[in-house]
């Protein structure tokens, strides 16, 4: 692995962490927060932030579940 | 009374992550000499000053709402991390972290490692740096992006400071890992407070607002712990109910 590709991935373990779907789930949010009229962003990001956590809890779990 | 929350939650975050490093730190200096675990942790200390001096001026010059929706997101990716696995730890699907059991495993490790033949212990002095490095990195960005987005960094450092202060007088008077803080029930909170700024200020950041600006982030707060909760009991439940079926999950 090349310096620049561990530089890469620190960043990548560091801010993305062990589950991608957060992090897209966020990129998710924020697009559609931005996309609906300005009187609506906040709901959007409030309630696409629970659904982004429900399901990366869900998965979680179900991983978690698999592995035993 | 944002204020005082941008405090707590620069100082919860901090004090999660030092009592982290100090478990490691006291795990090499015990085992393989405090000498160069102490050059570790001086390397890794002026690493984070440079990594902090850099960011914490560019932060200024960027536009607020940029910043923002910047800053909101990456708490919002920092916060959701820390939620699931506190949800999943409070639900009884991950194990609590335990942090005796980290450090006596850290101490096997040290022990087991192959010994130096130089004045310098290269083996203690990386993993002090590492450890102190890894977890200061976090502290140095949930520090600058809470800050930042808020417009106050000095602020947010008071409460890191307030942290290490804390986490460090008692380690050193200890001189052992700090096992009775309730680390888990920290992390839950501090996860919820990530989302929550990560959630109140991205919404300002894409130019959306809340009824009663900064009033609001106290509800939004209230909002994700319920919710938080509410996943909780929801695992817990389903757990409960895997047992009486005869499965054997969580």
């Amino acid at each position: 692995m090349t310096n620049v590709a561990r530089f890469l991935r620190f960043w990548y373990d560091f801010v993305v962490g062990d589950d991608w779907t957060s992090a897209v789930g966020v990129a998710v949010v924020l697009i559609a927060g931005a996309l609906v009229p300005r009187d609506a962003t906040a709901w959007v990001v409030l309630v696409g932030t629970a659904i982004v956590v429900t399901l990366t809890v869900w998965r979680g779990a179900a991983r978690r579940r698999a592995a035993r | 009374m944002s204020t005082a929350v941008l405090v707590l939650v620069a100082f919860l975050a901090s004090a999660v992550e030092m009592v982290e490093a100090l478990t490691i730190v006291l795990a090499v200096g015990v085992t393989r000499g405090w000498r160069s675990t102490m050059v570790g942790v001086a390397g890794a200390t002026g690493a984070l000053v440079v990594v902090v001096g850099a960011l914490g001026p560019a932060l200024v010059q960027v536009p607020i709402s940029t910043l923002r929706v910047v800053v909101g997101g990456l708490l919002l990716v920092f916060g959701l991390q820390w939620l699931r696995k506190a949800v999943l730890r409070a639900s009884g699907v991950l194990a609590l972290h335990d942090e005796a059991g980290i450090y006596e495993t850290e101490v096997r490790e040290a022990s087991e490692a192959a010994r130096p033949t130089g004045a310098l212990d290269a083996y203690a002095a990386t993993l002090a740096f590492k450890g102190v490095f890894l977890e200061g990195l976090e502290v140095a960005f949930i520090v600058l992006t809470v800050g930042g987005a808020h417009g106050s960094v000095l602020t947010a450092s008071a409460g890191a400071l307030l942290a290490l202060v804390v986490v460090g007088g008692v380690g050193v008077w200890l001189h052992r890992p700090l096992t009775r803080v309730p680390e888990n029930s920290m992390k839950f909170v501090v996860g919820v407070m990530l989302t929550s700024f990560g959630v109140f200020w991205s919404t300002e950041g894409l130019g959306g607002h809340w009824p009663g600006g900064d009033a609001s982030l106290l509800p939004v707060i209230a909002v994700v712990a319920l919710f938080a909760l509410g996943l909780v009991g929801a695992l817990r439940g389903r757990g409960a109910r895997s047992r009486i079926g005869g499965e054997v999950v969580p």
